[in-house]
């Protein structure tokens, strides 16, 4: 494992990763669109359905929703601290996205929870994760 | 297009070898394979194999070389890395050489170590099967990709924990008389339900476990079966393989594994067989929910009724089409660069009739073997039947 410690400077940046992780804690959240309109994930240079090279940042839309939640009690020693916590998938409309959901009791998360995104930092690592907070 | 057919198998004993190098492991399974084909090593033409966390707990790659040797062989060695479907696709590329005649005997297998990394350090090196930035950095373990899947089956199509617990309880029945498996103990649903939970909602004994272990068989064209008069009864009759995106989240289902339904499509398609005349199947049961996804995406089961099939006795000993004879990798384990391997190994003894399960598939001509790596970004399937 590196030492990813999230005092920045000490860290390698992970490009078009770190930014949206950036954009994203600074309300900025977005897709990458083609011309045909599949929309995908950073880092990439490529659109993963067809083939498009030309692709923009679009925003994405500020609440999405729990489509598949798990509370992970054994956790990798990454995120032994962290535990128990619950990790979902949320449907952000063009794309899903995975992440940790806090602010919550963790057994109380649903499918069907209005999320909205929340860049947290893990309690063991300290490491940037993607969250999710839920909607008052 | 002449058949590929299974001249001999081999496998380790699966479970803890904490001190077991995979070099000693694959000698073992190999050694049983060359022995049980009746083809001298000289005469092997290539070695194909199978491994995916040799770097992390052996400090180990580049390992192709290194296991032909363990298996006193000098032909050139490759290895290949597709996560839990490793060996599984060893195995394709092996059926492919022998098809176009660019080998008459390959050597395929896998092992994997693992106990000896821990709970915790195994956790870890199963986890960069999946997406490094979008999935293991938000905290997803690979039983908790599972989980997620299994929360969404259960959304869309319904079922619950118990029904789930029916499938680890027939798997281990199915592994009481398999002395290579890791667990020959029953397992009952109230232990399963009971059991602590690894990630909601499932538990430790949705679960395959940590498994050390190696397999391996000896493919041979048919020529060169008829030209040795060699006893190879069950021939490898198609072959198939599917790919999906990474991410579980960039997929168009959460609760199906398209991989492997284009896997199986391919798979039926060569051997020129439908899901219908499958007497018998081992498929990727590393969590519960796993065989039923498995079960679905090979038309074994409705899309949506693979939940009940355990339960309902339609996949147990006595059902239509038994599921997992050998224990699956829930009980017989899942030394994960072995498994795939292992599952063709396991199906040709079933219908070769030298399987202590085979009385229940007595005039058995057709099984399938099915491998997932990951979450089913990968998907391997081979269709096994018996020609001669
Ligand atoms: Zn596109």
């Amino acid at each position: 494992m590196s030492e990813n410690t999230e005092s920045d400077g000490e860290r390698t940046r992970d490009a078009g990763f770190d930014d949206w992780l950036d954009a994203a804690r600074a309300n900025e959240a977005y897709s990458l669109v083609c011309e045909a309109g599949h929309h995908s994930l950073p880092p990439r240079r490529v659109c993963p359905e067809c083939g498009s090279t030309d692709l923009t940042e679009e925003p994405l839309p500020e609440t999405g929703e729990v489509e598949t939640v798990t509370v992970t009690h054994v956790a990798t020693p990454s995120f032994e601290a962290d535990a128990p916590y619950a990790t979902a998938i949320a449907d952000f409309g063009p794309v899903r996205l995975t992440g940790q959901v806090v602010e919550v009791d963790p057994e109380t998360v649903e499918p069907g929870l209005a999320v909205e995104i929340a860049v947290t930092t893990s309690e063991t690592s300290g490491k940037r994760i993607v969250g999710f907070r839920p909607v008052q | 297009m002449s058949s590929v057919r299974v001249a001999g198998t081999g496998l380790t004993s699966f479970g803890e070898y904490p001190e077991r190098t995979s070099r000693d492991l694959f000698a073992e399974a190999s050694a049983t394979a060359l022995a049980d084909s009746d083809v001298p090593r000289d005469d092997v033409d290539a070695v194909l194999y199978g491994n995916f966390m040799g770097e992390l707990s052996e400090h180990q790659g580049h390992q192709g070389p290194l296991m032909a040797e363990a298996a006193g062989v000098t032909a050139p060695a490759t290895r290949y890395e597709a996560a839990c479907a490793s060996s599984g696709m060893a195995l394709r590329d092996a059926v492919i050489r022998l098809r176009n005649g660019e080998c008459d005997v390959v050597l395929v297998g896998g092992a994997e170590r693992m106990t000896n990394l821990g709970t915790a350090g195994a956790t870890e090196a199963l986890a960069i099967a999946a997406d490094d930035l979008w999935e293991v950095r938000a905290g997803m373990t690979f039983p908790g990709a599972y989980a997620l899947m299994a929360t969404a089956y259960f959304e869309t199509y319904g079922g619950d924990r118990e029904d789930l617990a029916h499938i680890a309880a027939k798997n281990h029945e199915n592994a009481l008389t398999n002395e290579k498996a890791q667990y020959q103990r029953a397992l009952s649903v109230e232990d399963v339900l009971e059991a602590p939970t690894v990630s909601s909602p499932l538990g430790l004994y949705d679960s395959c476990p940590l498994s050390d272990g190696a397999a391996a068989v000896v493919l041979v064209s048919e020529a060169y079966a008829d030209e040795h008069d060699l006893d190879a009864p069950v021939a490898i009759t198609g072959t198939g393989q599917g790919g999906d995106r990474m991410a579980l989240h960039d997929r168009e289902y959460l609760a199906r594994s398209p991989a492997a339904r284009e896997a199986g499509e391919q798979a039926y398609a060569d051997a020129e067989i439908g899901p219908e005349d499958v007497d018998l199947a081992e498929v990727h049961d590393c969590f519960t929910i796993a065989e039923v996804l498995a079960l679905e995406a090979l038309d074994l089961e409705q899309v949506g009724e693979g939940i009940s099939a355990a339960r309902d006795g339609r996949t147990t000993p006595d059902g239509d089409t038994p599921i997992n004879l050998s224990g699956g990798l829930k009980a017989k384990g899942h030394p994960v660069g072995a498994t795939g391997v292992s599952q063709v190994a396991e199906v040709a003894t079933l219908l070769a009739g030298d399987h202590p399960n085979s009385e229940y598939v007595e005039g058995a001509t057709t099984g399938v073997a099915h491998n997932a790596g990951g979450t089913v970004a990968s998907a391997v399937v081979h269709v096994l039947e018996v020609v001669a």
